[in-house]
């Protein structure tokens, strides 16, 4: 380190006596992050709740439409077959991503040397664009040009993507390829975290490793696991591209969860108003369930974990 | 301290320029994406050969003779382009030329003002209105007015065959329903798929159901639909459709997995020339496509072609076609007085030059422009060429592509529907009241 960083570092830490003095200066940091804000979030989110009351066909005149939108997507049963499937796949994805991501997690967070090439591993995924991924799946399930014919597995070669059941639950499996390596990251980041001295205490009392996960582990992962779930569940409201490209929504509508089905609305249909009721509807959702899952945090959540040890 | 204090200006400054990047990147957007500068135009192509290399030259040829007057091309997948162009038009960003299939569409456009009105500018230059088959112009007429160059190629979907395959089982090619449903049982015996479909684009779902529809109600069945007319949909004709659509979803005509099949990776048509399936409904666009991808499937004169079967007792001329009458080119009223100068003077010497008739022809496809009979006779696929065209010259009827000719709302309704009908989670009834609710739409 050089005389000058040394010299800079003490001029700082003594500058943190002058406290006030630097608390007035920081809304002034906050300015390009709420002009991006207004700018990118605020004014589309208005914009959108003007349109969920217009008549726009996406390329004429923006006319006046009162209620009719709103009444439109409301009785159409299109509507509720999204919002079921929305949910569907978002529990289901929580109820398969969860356990896994948490157990890669404790077990990335180790420190032999073979874990981290298994991590390596693991993240791959994580480093492939969604549309690559549905791209490359579905060139595999193809059931005549696919990997199973390729193998020479024909039981392997079902219809995948045009059988609506096999479609929903192939969706979801390849979400969850794709998403559990970041989960798994968040996971990994958690275990971390927990000071060793606790482990050393319960080994000290004879706990053997199901018992530190259960006791130790897992109750101080709390706060990760809502972090992670409310990621996992808000992040589920915004899947489109995966399976957009792997299956548009279909066959039929069994894939078309409520962002595709805004999208379809909107840019095939030339249905802005009623694409824009549907965005109103997912901002709404995503709000309550981010508002419920900070909730079942507690109050305590801003504080820090290690307080109190 | 003096750490913070920089980077608390750099902030600031950041915060002061921010505004003015965000200025200038939206005035980029303004200038519309791909454009050329200068002198030139823009236009969106659908991506794929041969005819990516047959635009790609006219376009390069007609730059090297106008300088000043380049094209820039941009080129999409089919579906895709289709959403992005609307999008595109919407957002007053559309490349100077508008590349489409004319009908309901271009009405849209028209109707919005969004392209231009080139009925004058034709009247102006009637050696070019009188190059193309009179019929072209229909779908690119919006009440009365002219607002597209009709280019390219007539495409009527044919029905495709493997001649091998159907040498294999001693069969022939269908002639009426009935004969369909035999061959179906017939290949599916053998292990070998009757229909070839690529389901997952639908559209390709639906050229079954407009020439169904075409053959059992005729042709007033579906014009009464596009005009809009009450109940048009719920015409017996309709329901029928969909029950013989159904019947032959059942009896498992169509290739397993077609529902998760798309055209845009011509997976279809590979099924066809591999022999996995012994025929194909699908545009004559595709014929060029199976002669560069085929290997020599084409080349040895495998490929079969023939007209859709008829309908015991229906009502439709046998000889009606389905399918595209031209692909049409429009200006966006949103580009530069020099862009759209430069766009007429392409679609005038530019775009159906005689290279690019010749370039089409070899490729398997017939121009829309007259006098072309000689040129299609001495071509090596004088067979298939004199087919489509005999098929586009001699229909009493030429219908439309259906998801072009009705508005993009009616039609992205009529898509989904047809691919509920395929999956048979809603009857034929449910399809005709669903599609009624439509119209108007």
């Amino acid at each position: 380190m050089s005389s000058s960083t040394t010299h800079r570092a003490a001029n700082v830490s003594r500058s943190s006596e002058r406290r006030p003095a630097q608390k007035s200066a920081l809304p002034w940091l906050t300015l390009p992050a709420l002009f991006f804000f207004l700018v990118f979030a605020v004014v589309p989110l208005v914009g959108v709740l003007v349109l969920s009351f217009a008549d726009w066909d996406g390329i004429g005149a923006i006319g006046a439409a009162g209620m009719e939108n709103w009444a439109s997507v409301l009785t159409d049963p299109g509507l509720y077959n999204a919002l079921g499937l929305t949910f569907m796949i978002m529990i289901v994805s929580w109820l398969v991503q969860t356990p896994i991501s948490l157990l890669l997690g404790v077990f990335t967070a180790g420190s032999q040397r073979y874990r981290a090439a298994l991590a390596v591993l693991y993240f791959l995924p994580l480093l492939l664009s969604s549309a690559a991924v549905a791209i490359a799946y579905k060139a595999l399930l193809d059931p005549n040009f696919g990997l199973a014919m390729g193998l020479g597995l024909p039981f392997l070669a079902q219809d995948w993507l045009g059988v609506p059941q096999l479609a929903l639950g192939l969706v979801i499996f390849v979400i969850a390829w794709q998403f559990v390596p970041f989960h798994t990251l968040i996971y990994q980041g958690g275990v971390r975290q927990i000071p060793k001295s606790l482990y050393e205490a319960a080994q000290i009392d004879g706990a053997g490793t199901i018992k530190q996960f259960f006791h130790i582990t897992l109750p101080q992962l709390k706060y990760t696991i809502i972090t992670s779930s409310t990621l996992m569940v808000v992040g589920s409201l915004t899947y489109f591209d995966l399976i957009f490209v792997l299956t548009g929504g279909g066959p039929g509508n069994s894939t078309r969860i409520l962002a595709l089905d805004m999208y379809l609305r909107g840019f095939r249909a030339n249905l802005m108003g009623p694409a824009s009721v549907i965005a109103v509807i997912l901002v709404v959702i995503g709000l309550a369930l981010a508002l419920f899952l900070q909730r079942l945090g507690g109050k305590d959540k801003q504080g820090s974990q290690l307080e109190g040890l | 301290m003096r750490q913070f204090q920089s980077s608390r200006r750099s902030f600031l400054a950041l915060a002061a320029v921010t505004p003015f990047a965000v200025m200038a990147t939206s005035a980029c957007g303004t200038s519309g994406p791909g454009s050329a500068g200068g002198g030139g135009a823009s236009m969106w192509f659908l991506s794929g050969e041969p005819n990516q290399t047959t635009i790609q030259k006219a376009v390069d040829a007609f730059g090297s003779s106008n300088p000043d007057n380049k094209i820039a091309v941009t080129y999409f997948q089919n579906d895709a382009f289709k959403t992005k162009i609307k999008t595109a038009i919407g957002a007053g960003q559309a490349p100077t030329i508008v590349y489409g299939w004319g009908g309901g569409t271009l009405k849209t456009y028209a109707e919005a003002k969004q392209v231009e009105d080139l009925t004058t500018w034709f009247d102006a230059n009637p050696d070019l209105k009188n190059k193309f088959f009179p019929a072209s112009f229909g779908a690119a007429t919006v009440n009365g007015k002219i607002y597209a160059l009709p280019n390219q190629y007539v495409a009527p979907i044919v029905l495709f065959y493997n001649k091998e395959v159907f040498a294999k089982a001693g069969a022939q090619p269908p002639k009426t329903w009935d004969d369909v449903m035999s061959l179906v049982k017939t290949f599916n015996d053998m292990g070998v798929a009757p229909f070839s479909l690529g389901g997952q684009s639908r559209w390709t779902s639906m050229m079954w159901l407009e020439y169904l529809l075409d053959r059992i109600g005729g042709a007033e069945v579906f014009n009464a639909i596009f005009a809009g007319k009450p109940n048009a949909w719920m015409d017996p004709a309709v329901i029928e459709t969909g029950t013989k659509i159904q019947e032959l979803v059942s009896a498992g005509g169509f290739i397993k997995g077609f529902s998760s099949i798309t055209a845009d990776s011509k997976a279809d048509q590979a099924l066809l020339f591999t022999g996995k399936a012994a025929m194909m409904l699908q545009g004559s666009w595709t014929y060029g496509a199976m002669k560069k991808d085929g290997q020599n499937f084409v080349q040895d004169g495998k490929l079969g072609f023939a007209t859709f079967p008829t309908i015991p007792g229906g009502k439709g001329d046998p000889k009606n076609g389905v399918g595209n009458p031209a692909q049409y080119m429009s200006i966006s009223a949103k580009a530069s007085d020099s862009e759209k100068e430069t766009a007429k003077k392409f679609f005038k010497d530019g775009i159906m030059t005689d290279t690019v008739i010749d370039a089409y022809i070899n490729s398997g496809s017939v121009p829309i422009v007259n006098g072309i009979e000689d040129k299609l006779s001495t071509s090596p696929d004088k067979d298939f060429l004199n087919f489509v065209y005999d098929l586009a010259k001699n229909a009493p009827n030429f219908q439309q592509s259906w998801d072009q000719a009705l508005s993009p709302t009616a039609a992205e309704a009529l898509l989904n529907n047809i691919d509920q009908l395929f999956l048979k989670s809603i009857t034929p009834q449910q399809f005709a009241e669903n599609m009624n609710a439509t119209l108007g739409k």
